[in-house]
């Protein structure tokens, strides 16, 4: 499971588990699992529109997270995130089937769309993933304490940035970034579990942020290389596995939040 | 002494969709000093202290903050009812942190200087004890004074706090009180406190700004605190009772709704000195 052709399967699946842990970290502590869900699942028409279109799939699932994220954040003036996501996702996969009839694109694309292949990963799929697991952990690095302090409060955010704006649409965005890159991957059902299930195990194991954060990549890093291992060996699909690990490392922490109160 | 004052509210005036929320609030503090901001439920506390936080914009009238001119001065902060998530892995340490460089971009180096300041801060408001504790599972007496770091670590000229006494017991709310009397002395902040009962706050305020219907009357609390005063404010008569060294303002001969609006929240006081 060393082999030549494997390896691109290794180094794009640490990527995508770097950038998951730590864009989840971020979505865990505001609260937004729910927009990390519409997000992926909502950019999958983008990608049966690229294969109707016969452009990288890469590039239609880019654009959709972006369509997504300007949707949400509109919708999110009157509405709640909830709501405003709900909205997106249920528009998005309406345009999707209508797409996928269109484009007589089928099975094989469409189930590793949704569930991932980490092991049909491509050469120029490989840069494509590095240079948006770059620019996501750039931005996220950039934005690490404001977004950490609008978890904590909104209103002591903007009292703090001296003006009533939020960074919610910033924060959308590099999770539409980590999406498109991780989609092709895992599968656009099963990212928001990678993204959700280090990042909240891992708060249970620490009071501190930063420790939590870095935590929550090294067990995304465990899910996924655990996944394809078992993917591997199995033949199983790797989407499976990491969202089952992800769940366990979920039901984990909260069984140590629940036996020892707060880590410490 | 005529310096500047750290905050002056001109005729400031809000709308809140079709409605005027605050009309025509004129008030102004100096550095240091410690104003009550009472009102009862509606009257536009919370509306008034995001005003001048620029949240809100003003339909008319004017906000000058001291030192507005070139950089904007910070501003400390703690709003109303904050509810902090238990499961969110940040320690009351870390909160006074983020009020130091929360704002700031980029990744934060582990510095001394920084941890000597949280540290300070934090002894300042008697919160070492419960500095690695997650916030939110701190009490609410203990939230309220890491905020109250968090607040005050920028060393604000102007720190506003809207409700920081509701659902603290008799005992925190007196501590409280003193801590904030305390270091906006020390550290030369005027302090905007809002709160519904001006009780607590008798023996600590220098000046109050009084809101009825968004209507304010503002000065020492012997000026304000009088039945002529208040019943002009309120459009009706009100009688300033002071008993047992509380002060309570009880609408008198009132029509029903008028009434109503009081009886709502009868108990306004102040121990005048
Ligand atoms: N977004 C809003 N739109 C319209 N009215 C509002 C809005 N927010 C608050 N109000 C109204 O403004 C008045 C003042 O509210 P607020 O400042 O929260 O009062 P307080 O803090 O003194 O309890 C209340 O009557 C409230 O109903
Ligand atoms: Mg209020």
């Amino acid at each position: 499971m060393f082999a030549a052709f494997m390896l691109h399967a290794w180094l794009v699946a640490t990527m995508v588990a770097i950038v998951g842990g730590a864009v989840g970290f971020f979505v865990v502590a505001r609260r937004a699992a729910f927009a990390a869900h519409a997000l992926p699942l909502g950019a999958f028409p983008g990608a049966a529109a690229a294969s109707l279109l016969g452009v990288n799939e890469l590039l239609g699932l880019a654009l959709f997270s972006g369509v997504g994220v300007i949707a949400i954040t509109q919708l999110q003036r009157g509405e709640r995130r909830e709501v405003a996501s709900a909205l997106w996702l249920a528009f998005a996969l309406a345009l999707g089937v209508l797409l996928l009839s269109l484009s007589g694109a089928y099975a094989q694309s469409l189930y590793g769309l949704l569930f991932g292949e980490v092991l049909g990963i491509s050469r120029t799929q490989v840069f494509g993933i590095a240079l948006l697991s770059a620019l996501t952990l750039a931005l996220l690095a950039l934005l690490a304490r404001p977004l950490l302090l609008e978890s904590l409060s909104g209103d002591l955010a903007a009292a703090a940035f001296g003006r009533a704006r939020s960074l919610e649409g910033a924060f959308l965005l590099i999770v539409a970034l980590s999406t498109a890159m991780a989609v092709p991957v895992v599968g656009a059902l099963l990212v928001f579990s990678l993204m959700v299930g280090p990042a909240s195990a891992a708060r249970a194991y620490t009071n501190r942020p930063w420790r939590a954060l870095l935590l929550s990549v090294l067990l995304s890093m465990a899910v996924v290389w655990s996944a394809i291992a078992l993917t591997y060996l199995t033949d199983w699909p790797v989407g499976f596995f990491v969202g089952a690990l992800s769940a366990m490392c979920y039901v984990a922490g909260r069984r140590r939040s629940l036996l020892a109160g707060a880590g410490s | 002494m005529s310096r500047s004052p750290a905050l002056s509210v001109e005729g400031a005036c809000v709308a809140l969709g079709a409605r005027l929320v605050l009309r025509d609030v004129t008030f102004a503090l100096e550095p240091g000093e410690f104003c009550a901001l009472i009102g009862s439920n509606g009257s536009g506390k919370t509306t008034l202290l995001r005003a001048i936080l620029g949240f809100v914009p003003l339909a008319a009238g004017e906000i000058r903050l001291e030192g507005a001119a070139g950089a904007p001065d910070p501003i400390g902060y703690v709003p109303q009812k904050l509810a902090l998530d238990p499961a969110l892995p940040l320690r009351a340490r870390d909160v006074v942190a983020l009020g130091l460089d929360g704002a700031r971009l980029g990744i934060s180096w582990p510095s001394k200087a920084r941890n000597a300041e949280v540290d300070r801060m934090l002894r300042a408001v008697g919160a070492e004890g419960f500095a690695e504790q997650r916030i939110g599972l701190l009490s609410g007496g203990q939230q309220q004074r890491v905020l109250v770091a968090h607040a005050l670590v920028r060393r604000p000229r102007l720190l506003l706090l809207d409700e920081p006494l509701a659902n603290l017991d008799v005992r925190s709310t007196a501590e409280i009180v003193a801590l904030l009397r305390r270091l906006s002395r020390e550290y030369g902040a005027a302090v905007l406190l809002s709160a519904h009962d001006m009780n607590p706050l008798l023996s600590a305020m220098d000046r109050i700004v009084y809101l009825a219907n968004g209507a304010a009357v503002a000065g020492r609390p012997e000026e304000v605190v009088r039945t002529e005063v208040l019943s002009s404010l309120y459009g009706y008569h009100v009688d300033v009772v002071r008993v047992h060294g509380r002060v309570v303002v009880v609408a008198a001969e009132a029509g029903e709704q008028i009434h109503e609006a009081v009886a709502r929240d009868p108990v306004h006081t102040a121990s005048v000195p």
